[in-house]
């Protein structure tokens, strides 16, 4: 019997019983595979806003008899994590609320949702500051850049202890802003160089003002960050020169952006981290993802039919519960057949920069691992 | 007690530094060599090793040293780069045969126990890995008396030359500490220019890298590494200063000692070697009544147990 059951077993409980079940219990309430939500408050209908593609997009809560009490019980799979909000409808108006009673919370570009760690989730200890860890520093640049027609800011990450002595591998990180603000990356780099599980490496955080059009295997974008943004950084800061020491990494659309780069300019990426990549494609008639998308079915029609070898090794992921699952299983056994080393990876998670976040320690680790066997500082 | 200390063993010395304490329990006066060179290119950057040790140390420099003596000595350089190449070959190849042997093991040793014919196959799945270990090293061994045989290093110019300054700067040291880095990088400078012999009976301090140098087996590990199973894999033979010893530096982080099978796999593996768990503020000495405690310490033990241990821990053999 779930805590909620129990609750209600003896008919519609008093306030004061409401009050001691919240205060004895977190919410969401994870028993066994089921999570109880509660939320409480006068409304007309509450509902379960989510972006679980598979599960209807708006689940609605049961209201408990004469209470302000509202619950939704719900089967997830274990080692789910979800991003939330809750819906209030009240008068006929609507208004979306993060989960009063959940402290979790996650950003992203467009706010903050709550989420749920289901039964087995874990959040990563190497995501978090550590107090040992040496921090990398970041700098600001600019490149000029004549594919654009403008100058294009970014950041550097430079790892703790650069020496002009040594060679260093370069990432290129799409939406690298946003991967610092809502994955972490500057931390998790710091934690992952400095347990040697990921060699130091420098990382070229870009971003585009128009990233739909710009990510979109837009040729312009690979001019730039293969003929202007990376002779730029070489000339500055010692680089790994060889395409092992050359990567490109990107989500969403940033995924788009770095495999699109890599096939027009093959062997000179030789590592690509791919997260959750929009990569729409048809096999006949048109894609019904909108127009934003059209530039990408018909790059990804092309890849598919020409795919080359873009890279040496590829760490690509994708949530079990984003809309992208099937392009991305897709993409798979093709990667595998142009020769590239391949490593996928699925979590049960969504489209959200927390899930991108989590893969960076099994991604980065197999692109450019460290010496962790061997050092012992 | 150890009796007559002649090998500190610490923990990591980064953030809990206590090598103050351990040169003081040697009764060392005068100067103190120290070898960084498993830091590789920071080799020079020893301020905060000569704070911690709290006296004037005299940095070997073992890791520019080599790279002069290849740069000198190109017979030399390409006779070594061979050698390395047939060693990191050697080590996959086994690598993956230990992979098929530990799994093994693993799978008997999570079956009831109780009855005499699991536990004598499990000691035989347990033999087999503590062979394939003995192969490889006998192996490694192998590879380096080719190498020896081959291109002599202690008889080259470019080595002597350095090795004489190294016995030069040691002769006005009083004890040699080893820090820790690169593990086989360290163990392949100390070994190519003799530090030892030359450091004769000196007093030694050895942390992380450097203790695991000095012991007879040198043992790499890492329980849950973002790649691959985590299999603690023999590397070579060290060079057997600390003896009956199986350092495990970063346990906390690198081992996972709350999990009795995996602590109970390693220790049975490397029986009778003492395997102890090396973190900030452990300590260890070696003397002529055997290893013992300086702050309480922890052992691996063949039950599956983390014990806390504290005094005489015996000879490890």
């Amino acid at each position: 019997m779930t805590a909620i059951e129990n609750l209600l077993a003896g008919g519609p409980p008093e306030a004061a019983t409401i009050d001691d079940f919240l205060a004895r219990h977190q919410f969401p309430l994870n028993e066994g595979r089921t999570t109880t939500f509660v939320y409480r408050g006068s409304a007309d209908q509450v509902r379960l806003r989510h972006w679980i593609f598979g599960l209807p997009s708006s689940l609605p809560f049961e209201r408990v008899d004469g209470t302000d009490l509202w619950f939704l019980v719900q089967e997830l799979p274990y080692g789910s994590r979800i991003e939330y909000k809750l819906e209030l409808v009240t008068g006929g108006r609507r208004r979306l609320i993060g989960d009063p009673l959940n402290p979790h919370l996650a950003h992203d570009p467009y706010g903050a949702n709550s989420v749920l760690h289901a039964r087995g989730y874990q959040s990563p200890e190497w995501a978090e500051p550590e107090a040992e860890a040496r921090p990398g520093r970041l700098v600001d640049m600019t490149v000029k850049s004549a594919a654009f027609g403008d100058e294009r800011a970014l950041q550097l990450y430079l790892p703790a202890r650069l020496r002009d002595s040594q060679r260093y591998p370069l990432l290129v990180v799409h939406d690298g802003w946003d991967y610092l603000r809502y994955s972490r990356l500057q931390t998790v780099l710091d934690n992952l160089i400095y347990r040697q599980e990921v060699a130091p490496l420098v990382a070229a955080l870009i971003g585009s003002g128009d990233r739909l059009v710009e990510y979109a295997a837009d040729p312009r974008h690979a001019a730039f960050v293969a003929d202007e943004l990376v002779p730029a950084v070489v000339e500055r800061y010692p680089i790994d020169p060889r395409p092992a020491g050359r990567g490109l990494m990107g989500a969403s659309f940033g995924a788009v952006a770095a495999l699109s780069t890599a096939w027009r300019r093959q062997d000179q990426f030789g590592r690509l981290l791919l997260q959750s990549g929009s990569f729409a494609f048809t096999d006949i008639g048109p894609s019904r993802r909108g127009a934003a998308f059209d530039p990408v079915v018909e790059f990804m029609n092309r890849f598919r039919t020409d795919p080359g070898k873009p890279a040496e090794k590829v760490y690509a992921s994708c949530g079990q519960y984003e809309s992208l699952i099937y392009e991305n299983r897709s993409l798979v056994p093709l990667l595998q057949e142009t020769g590239m080393t391949v490593r996928y990876s699925e979590a049960r998670d969504g489209h959200n920069w927390e899930n991108w976040r989590d893969r960076l320690r099994e991604g980065l680790s197999f692109l450019f691992p460290g010496p962790l066997w061997m050092v012992y500082e | 007690m150890a009796g007559q200390i002649s090998l500190i063993v610490l923990g990591p010395q980064r953030l809990e530094p206590t090598l103050a304490e351990a040169v003081a329990e040697l009764g060392v006066g005068g100067h103190i060599a120290v070898v960084t060179a498993g830091w590789q290119e920071r080799e020079s950057e020893d301020d905060e090793l000569t704070q911690a040790v709290g006296r004037r140390t005299v940095n070997l420099e073992l890791y520019r040293r080599a790279e002069q003596a290849m740069a000198d000595d190109a017979t030399l350089f390409q006779a070594y780069r061979a050698r390395q190449d047939q060693l990191r070959e050697l080590q996959e190849i086994y690598g993956r045969r230990l992979a098929h042997a530990l799994d093994a093991c693993r799978e008997l040793l999570g079956l009831d126990d109780s009855s005499e014919l699991v536990r004598s196959e499990c000691d035989e799945a347990m033999r087999a890995v503590r062979e394939l270990d003995a192969h490889h090293l006998q192996a490694v061994q192998r590879i380096h008396r080719q190498f020896e045989r081959a291109a002599r290093p202690g008889r080259r110019r470019a080595i002597r030359r350095q090795r004489a300054e190294i016995g030069a700067l040691l002769a006005g040291c009083e004890a040699l500490a080893v820090a820790g880095g690169h593990v086989a990088v360290l163990l392949n400078r100390l070994r190519l220019f003799g530090v030892l012999e030359l450091a004769g009976d000196r007093p030694i301090l050895a942390w992380s890298a450097g203790a695991m140098a000095l012991s007879e087996r040198v043992v790499v590990f890492h329980d849950s590494p973002p790649q691959g199973a985590g299999n603690a894999e023999m590397l070579e033979t060290g060079l057997g200063r600390a003896v009956g010893l199986l350092p495990l530096p970063h346990a906390r982080r690198r081992l996972r000692l709350a999990d009795p099978n995996r602590v109970r796999l390693l220790a049975r593996r490397f029986a009778p070697a003492l395997c102890v768990a090396l973190d900030e503020g452990d300590r260890l000495a070696w003397g002529s009544a055997g290893w013992s405690t300086l702050a309480p310490a922890r052992r691996l033990a063949p039950s599956g147990a983390v014990e806390r241990v504290e005094g005489p821990l015996g000879w490890g053999r």
